[in-house]
């Protein structure tokens, strides 16, 4: 088998205009009452994609699940799945799976019987069912447990049964729904890299709910990031760190400076932005806005340099502070600084020199600094 | 542990004499050798033997069995089927009134029910007999069914069901292989319940039944109208016995199953 990292690589079927999804959620409205939980929403899937659903509770996250599953019908719009249209076809006709939030193991029956239950439905022959049952229990660690009912399982296990549950049948899609919710640090992370091998072994699609960003940026091919029942950015990890598309996205996805300021000046393939902090930033932007616009700009705090000394692109891309707080976790610093009109910004710094014997103490003057390249414009 | 005071036992004491008291007369006098139900003359089971030679009360035992076990379970298919509507299809319109609509046969004065059943059973010229006394345990049985079948299915974890179908169980499969086990001593209970009901009425039953139809409470009623025999006492001694084993048998069999989750919890943290 081919390592996981060079399929990884090569795997980009959204950007090829001829691929044809294999999941299309197509402009669909999802109305609780006066209450809208899906709003007008537009999806495509790819086959063998792992594709993460983002966003804060009660977003619509499950909602959108649930109706690729069969469990609610959109209000309006259609969801076409391998080039069939799902209207109408009740959950036990569809070539999809869940693994469920709340687990919904079946409490009378034992973890073999739970994972054999959906074999069972399409009359699989019996050495046939108990051969993949035992595979299955191998898969997640649980051979030793297959006599036992779900009440006598701790979380995590039987997270493990419903996730082997859903697997079982070898579904076209798996959707799971905060798969890992109830697992320890040490074990989640396990268990991402093994649902990752999985998904690879066994060449399926998966949709997966989270509100952890972390666990989404690890697992997923692509993360779309929801808000009130829209998609408000749908990319690959890193291009949703480095190139979010809105405020919102930026502020969700991992730690973020935004620096408010007008376009004072737009040449080919930069802007010049007087930020309201009161000094002046050119960056790299493509798509050039007009002068006057009002924009943010987006800064990791990893792009953000801190130093004793002027840096050489002063005044340019480069304030000066107090330091107001530090952070230190070890393998890095984390530094609030305090600009002039008190905005307080946040900066790290990867700690590769070994304690260094005059660091950076609190209330000192600094200055910050950071590339042409390191800032995002955001329009919104 | 709260310490036994004059109080506490006087009032366990007087509680369950008064409960238990002419109950325990009853069966003490089932064994009188006298025919005199009041006089006590030495112990006998000869009532019980006549009991055997007494056709009459033999066939209203026979009727009463075969009621119950017929009403309590067509009650039961019917007042589970009637919760599950109530409890699932939660949008209909006047469902409020539906579900205020089960529950009034249980606050209905029995004699009500039975006059009206009496009622029906002329107009639409149905003899009575077996079957509109049937009938009528049916019908009056089957909302204490709805009710404990209800009260299981909202506490309910819907998902199960989803999950099921989602593994590819039509609705009629996901029934039979996860809702119905899971609700099975909900429904059990439902089924005791109305047997139980079924066994020991006799005001509905008297309004419904006919000629060949007598139950053993119409039975042993009319009987004691004409003073109580001894005979009477020990049929109901068997009857208490039979309900006593009832209660005993679903109550060890509860524990033993306490017993065993327990066990099996432990098992379970043990590894
Ligand atoms: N059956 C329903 N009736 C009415 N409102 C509903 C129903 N199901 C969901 N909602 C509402 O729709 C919204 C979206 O719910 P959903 O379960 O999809 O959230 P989520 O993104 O999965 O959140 P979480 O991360 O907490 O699981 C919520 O505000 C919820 O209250
Ligand atoms: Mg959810």
């Amino acid at each position: 088998m081919k390592s996981l990292g060079s399929i990884r690589r090569s795997f980009a079927p959204w950007a090829d205009p001829t691929a044809v999804p294999f999941i299309a959620v197509k402009n669909v409205t999802k109305k609780f009452g006066d209450f809208v939980a899906v709003d007008n929403l537009s999806l495509n899937i790819y086959p063998r994609e792992f594709f993460a659903l983002l966003g804060a509770s009660g977003c619509g996250k499950s909602t959108l699940l649930r109706m690729l599953a069969g469990f609610e019908q959109p209000t309006s719009g259609e969801i076409v799945l391998d080039g069939q249209s799902l209207a109408g076809i009740p959950p036990y006709r569809r070539p999809v799976n869940m693994m469920f939030q709340s687990y919904a193991l079946f409490p009378h029956m034992t973890v073999e019987n739970n994972i054999a239950f959906g074999l069972k439905q399409d009359g699989m022959p019996k050495p046939q069912i108990a051969e993949r049952v035992d595979q299955m229990l191998k898969l997640v660690k649980l051979d030793k447990f297959a006599k036992r009912k779900p009440h006598q399982l701790s979380g995590g296990q039987r997270q493990r049964v419903a996730l082997a549950r859903s697997l079982a049948k070898r579904p076209k899609v798996l959707l799971l729904d905060e798969p890992l919710g109830a697992l320890d640090k040490k074990l989640r992370e396990e268990t991402q890299f093994e649902l990752m091998d999985l998904q690879q072994q066994l060449g399926l699609t998966f949709v997966v709910v989270t509100h952890d960003q972390e666990e989404a940026m690890t697992m997923a091919d692509r993360i779309a990031v929801m808000a009130h029942g829209k998609v408000i950015q749908v990319a690959t990890p890193p291009e949703i760190y480095e190139a979010p598309n809105s405020r919102f996205v930026a502020d969700f996805i991992g730690d973020v400076n935004i620096f408010d300021g007008t376009v004072s000046s737009a040449g080919p393939g930069t802007v010049e932005i007087a930020t309201q902090t009161g000094f002046t930033v050119r960056v790299a932007s493509s798509d050039a806005p007009a002068v006057g616009a009002k924009i943010g700009l987006a800064i990791r705090p990893e792009k953000i340099r801190v130093s004793r000394d002027e840096p050489a692109c002063a005044p340019l891309n480069a304030a000066q502070g107090e330091i107001w707080d530090i952070g230190y976790l070890g393998d890095m610093t984390i530094f609030h600084v305090r600009l002039k009109d008190g905005k307080v910004i946040k900066a790290s710094s990867l700690n590769a020199v070994r304690a260094v014997e005059d660091p950076l103490g609190y209330d000192q003057q600094v200055w910050i600094s950071f590339d042409e390249n390191a800032g995002v414009v955001l329009k919104d | 542990m709260v310490k036994w005071s004059r109080f506490n036992i006087a009032s366990i004491v007087f509680g369950f004499a008064f409960l238990y008291l002419p109950i325990v007369l009853l069966v003490i006098f089932s064994f009188n050798e006298s025919k005199l139900v009041t006089v006590w003359a030495g112990f006998s089971t000869k009532w019980y033997v006549q009991l055997l030679h007494n056709q009459a009360l033999l066939d209203a035992a026979w009727v009463t069995v075969r009621v119950g076990l017929i009403s309590a379970t067509v009650a039961t298919v019917l007042g589970t089927l009637a919760a599950l509507a109530m409890t699932r299809y939660t949008r209909f319109r006047g469902r409020m009134l539906f579900s205020g609509m089960i529950y009034a046969p249980l606050v209905m004065p029995e004699v009500i029910t039975g006059l009206s059943m009496l009622l029906l059973f002329v107009a639409i010229g149905l003899d009575r007999g077996f079957w509109t006394l049937t009938l009528a345990h049916i019908t009056f049985t089957m909302c204490f069914v709805a009710v404990v079948v209800q009260s299981r299915l909202l506490s309910f974890d819907r998902s199960i069901e989803e999950a099921a179908m989602d593994l590819g169980a039509t609705p009629v499969a996901t029934f039979l292989q996860v809702t119905l086990p899971v609700i099975a001593p909900a429904v059990f209970s439902g089924w005791v319940l109305a047997f139980t009901l079924s066994l020991d009425d006799l005001v509905i039953s008297n309004f419904t039944s006919g000629p060949g139809a007598t139950t053993l409470p119409m039975k042993i009623y009319s009987q004691v109208r004409l003073g109580v025999t001894p005979e009477i006492n020990a049929v109901c001694t068997i009857l208490i016995g039979i309900v006593a084993m009832g209660v005993l048998i679903a109550s060890v069999v509860s524990r033993r199953r306490e017993i065993q989750r327990v066990r099996d919890e432990q098992a379970a943290f043990a590894l």
